[in-house]
């Protein structure tokens, strides 16, 4: 048996190259699947109890949409040709895809959120004066059809998109998993689990956001929180969050147990390098305290109070956000800490303050989209404020 | 020639041994670095000559001359026969412009203990040779390995491209198409090998090119110029009695991490099971 120091990384390798925004792409078009699997549940699946969150979701899920290539431009050392991927793509190269991808979900999803508004863009056009009238008659398209009929119509064009909008969703992130899982040099991203680990934790983190940002929404606008509407979202993250840390948990024990050659390197990175940010972060604090959390919501409901459940569903889901976070970071960067000499470990990275791709860069991406959908809601609630059914939206 | 400011690139911890275990190594490693020096001399005299001779990098190819599709290059690398001199590495920096921390081609070095005990090391990927290295095992096998892109016929780098910069040219050689990358980086993480980077100057991907701008005129690589040894051949399959292809053809060869399916056109005589 040949034994190892692990001491050795080839001289190329001596850095960790995918930096920081490279962590923040997944988990932000994780959230974006997430979010939209959320109104879809809503749209196509009927889940009544969700209608609060109908509108919420599908805009929150545009909102993260369009800072998702924010943290690609930023780490390409030639942001000027990234159009290159569009015109001139390569497509043996699942990054290829993304141009494509991109559009059509961005098209799909405006789509269904103009639908969605389109009799409140008209209503309000028709409140308002001055330039806000002007605004938003253009966003009408200068159709003002707001006849049981015509949303009826809308209604049934929403059902479509958000059909479509599922597996789009699914592509989208499922292919940044399939980003990670084909590239066969790495040890800890080549396997086929990948895209399906991604998505599942794609849809917790959305489910997951969507939980605070409604609490927020009604907490800052002074709403109600429905608690049957937190109560349903809950028991959904709960089921994926166990999918999900379960799928983790075999790619693990499927690795240590094969004990193939990536199990030499894999095995002391998890034991040392990555012990605080996998099995402390993500296994321990990021798994198990939400699944037991999530199981108080749901299992215990007769004995708690709506206020207490929807505190700790608030809790779990924080938690959970830290903890995919932490698995992002634990794929990208613990994938690259190893060097493919399979002989030794990388400089440890730790992102810059300032600077294209440090820390300061990445919280204004992520703070972006909580600041897109405060200005859209100041126009267009994402929450009911009366009973009116609006734009054919009950499913 | 300095080769660079700064701290050791390679933070290799057997070349910071113990005092203590200072002897045992000695023996073997006293036979290289009298050769090295030895070769050194001449080497820092032949530098010289052969870059003043070499062809310039982006350099005009003959006019109507060069056929990629009339090429198939291929290139053997005898293991047995390398010293760790390092020649091929500075050739190839000075040729190649490569930028400081990085390399095109290296050279590691293995030792092998009775024990089974496997460490490799390359400072400064083998540059300025190697300084004679302690273990406090009885080493029973050492040899050098010099490395370089591997110009695989199925390279991962090339299907992995997103925007078909890396390419591989009729001749079998992969290159990178410096005006169309946007230096993304997925290519540097898709290599197994450790071949590319991305050249912190023109921020895009580089790597060995089997010195492309001298082949196409009928020279040979820098690397293969420049080996006191005869370690490095290079060789073109499409061509008649081509003594490399014959090799290859005859010989038992063999090439890194057979399992990833890459199909290297880089063939190792010699090569032992240790090095990955
Ligand atoms: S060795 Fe690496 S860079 Fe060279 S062709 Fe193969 S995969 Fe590409
Ligand atoms: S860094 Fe350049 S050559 Fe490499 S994959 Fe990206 S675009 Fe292609």
């Amino acid at each position: 048996m040949l034994q190892e120091s692990l001491n050795f990384v080839f001289p190329n390798d001596f850095h960790i190259m995918w930096s920081l925004m490279i962590v923040i792409y997944p988990y932000v078009t994780g959230i974006v699947a997430g979010a939209f699997i959320v109104s879809s549940l809503y749209h196509v699946f009927g889940r009544d109890e969700l209608k609060p969150v109908g509108r919420l979701s599908m805009v929150a899920s545009l909102a993260f949409l369009l800072i998702a290539t924010t943290p690609l431009l930023l780490h390409l050392g030639h942001p000027e040709r990234a159009l290159n991927i569009v015109i001139t793509p390569h497509f043996t190269s699942a990054m290829a895809a993304f141009g494509m991808i991109y559009t059509c979900y961005l098209t799909l999803l405006t789509l269904e959120i103009w639908l969605v508004y389109r009799k409140d863009i008209i209503m309000v056009a028709a409140r308002s004066r001055g330039i806000k009238r002007v605004i938003f008659s253009v966003l009408s398209l200068g159709v003002y059809d707001i006849s049981e009929e015509s949303l009826r119509i809308d209604h049934r064009a929403i059902i479509v998109l958000a059909s479509l909008g599922i597996p789009a969703a699914c592509i989208l992130h499922g292919y940044v998993g399939f980003m990670f899982g084909s590239v066969k040099a790495n040890a800890w991203w080549s396997t086929p689990l990948m895209p399906i680990i991604f998505l599942f934790s794609a849809v917790t983190s959305g489910i997951a956001m969507i939980i605070i940002l409604y609490q927020s929404l009604m907490r800052l606008s002074g709403q109600k929180i429905i608690g049957e509407c937190v109560q349903s979202l809950s028991r959904w993250l709960w089921l994926f969050t166990i999918m999900t840390v379960t799928l983790e948990m075999l790619e693990i024990i499927s690795l240590a147990y094969k004990k193939g050659e990536e199990w030499l390197v894999i095995g002391p990175l998890l034991g040392t390098k990555l012990a605080f940010p996998f099995i402390a972060v993500q296994v321990v604090f990021g798994s198990l305290i939400p699944i037991v959390l999530l199981a108080i919501v749901v299992l215990m409901k007769p004995f708690l109070t709506n206020p207490l459940r929807n505190t700790i569903a608030f809790v779990a889901s924080l938690i959970l956000l830290i903890q995919v976070f932490a698995m992002r970071w634990n794929v990208v960067i613990g994938g690259q800490i190893f060097s493919k000499s399979m002989r030794g470990f990388r400089d440890p990275y730790v992102p810059e303050l300032f600077g294209r791709e440090g820390a300061l860069a990445a919280i204004a991406i992520f703070i972006t989209p909580f600041v897109l959908l405060a200005i859209f809601n100041k126009f267009l609630p994402m929450y009911e404020t009366s009973d009116e059914p609006s734009g054919g939206e009950s499913a | 020639m300095p080769y660079m400011k700064g701290e050791p690139m390679n933070d290799n911890k057997e070349m910071k041994s113990d005092a203590a275990l200072e002897v045992s190594r000695r023996d073997f490693l006293g036979t290289i670095a009298g050769a090295l020096s030895a070769v050194a001399l001449v080497i820092v005299a032949d530098d010289a000559v052969y870059i003043a001779s070499g062809a310039e990098p982006g350099a005009p190819l003959p006019a109507g001359g060069y056929d990629p599709d009339k090429h198939s290059y291929v290139y053997v690398i005898d293991i047995t026969k390398c010293i760790g001199c390092g020649s091929c590495v500075r050739a190839c920096k000075a040729e190649n412009n490569v930028p400081d921390l990085f390399f095109r081609t290296w050279i590691e070095r293995y030792m092998v203990s009775r024990s089974g005990e496997v460490s490799v090391d390359s400072p400064k990927g083998g540059y300025d040779g190697f300084d004679p290295s302690i273990t406090g095992d009885e080493i029973t096998k050492a040899f050098f390995v010099p490395k370089m892109c591997n110009h695989c016929s199925h390279s991962p780098c090339v299907q992995l491209c997103p925007v078909g910069a890396s390419y591989r040219s009729p001749d079998g050689v992969v290159l990178v198409d410096e005006k169309r990358c946007i230096g993304c980086g997925y290519c540097v993480q898709a290599c197994p090998y450790g071949s590319r980077f991305l050249n912190p100057e023109t921020k895009v991907a580089s790597k060995c090119t089997w010195c492309y701008h001298r082949i196409t005129k009928g020279m040979r690589p820098a690397c293969v110029e420049m080996c006191p040894r005869g370690v490095r051949k290079f060789g073109d399959a499409k061509a008649l009695h081509d003594e490399v292809s014959e090799i290859i053809a005859t010989k038992q060869v063999h090439v890194l991490k057979p399992e990833l399916l890459t199909e290297p056109n880089l063939h190792y005589l010699g090569l032992s099971m240790e090095v990955r």
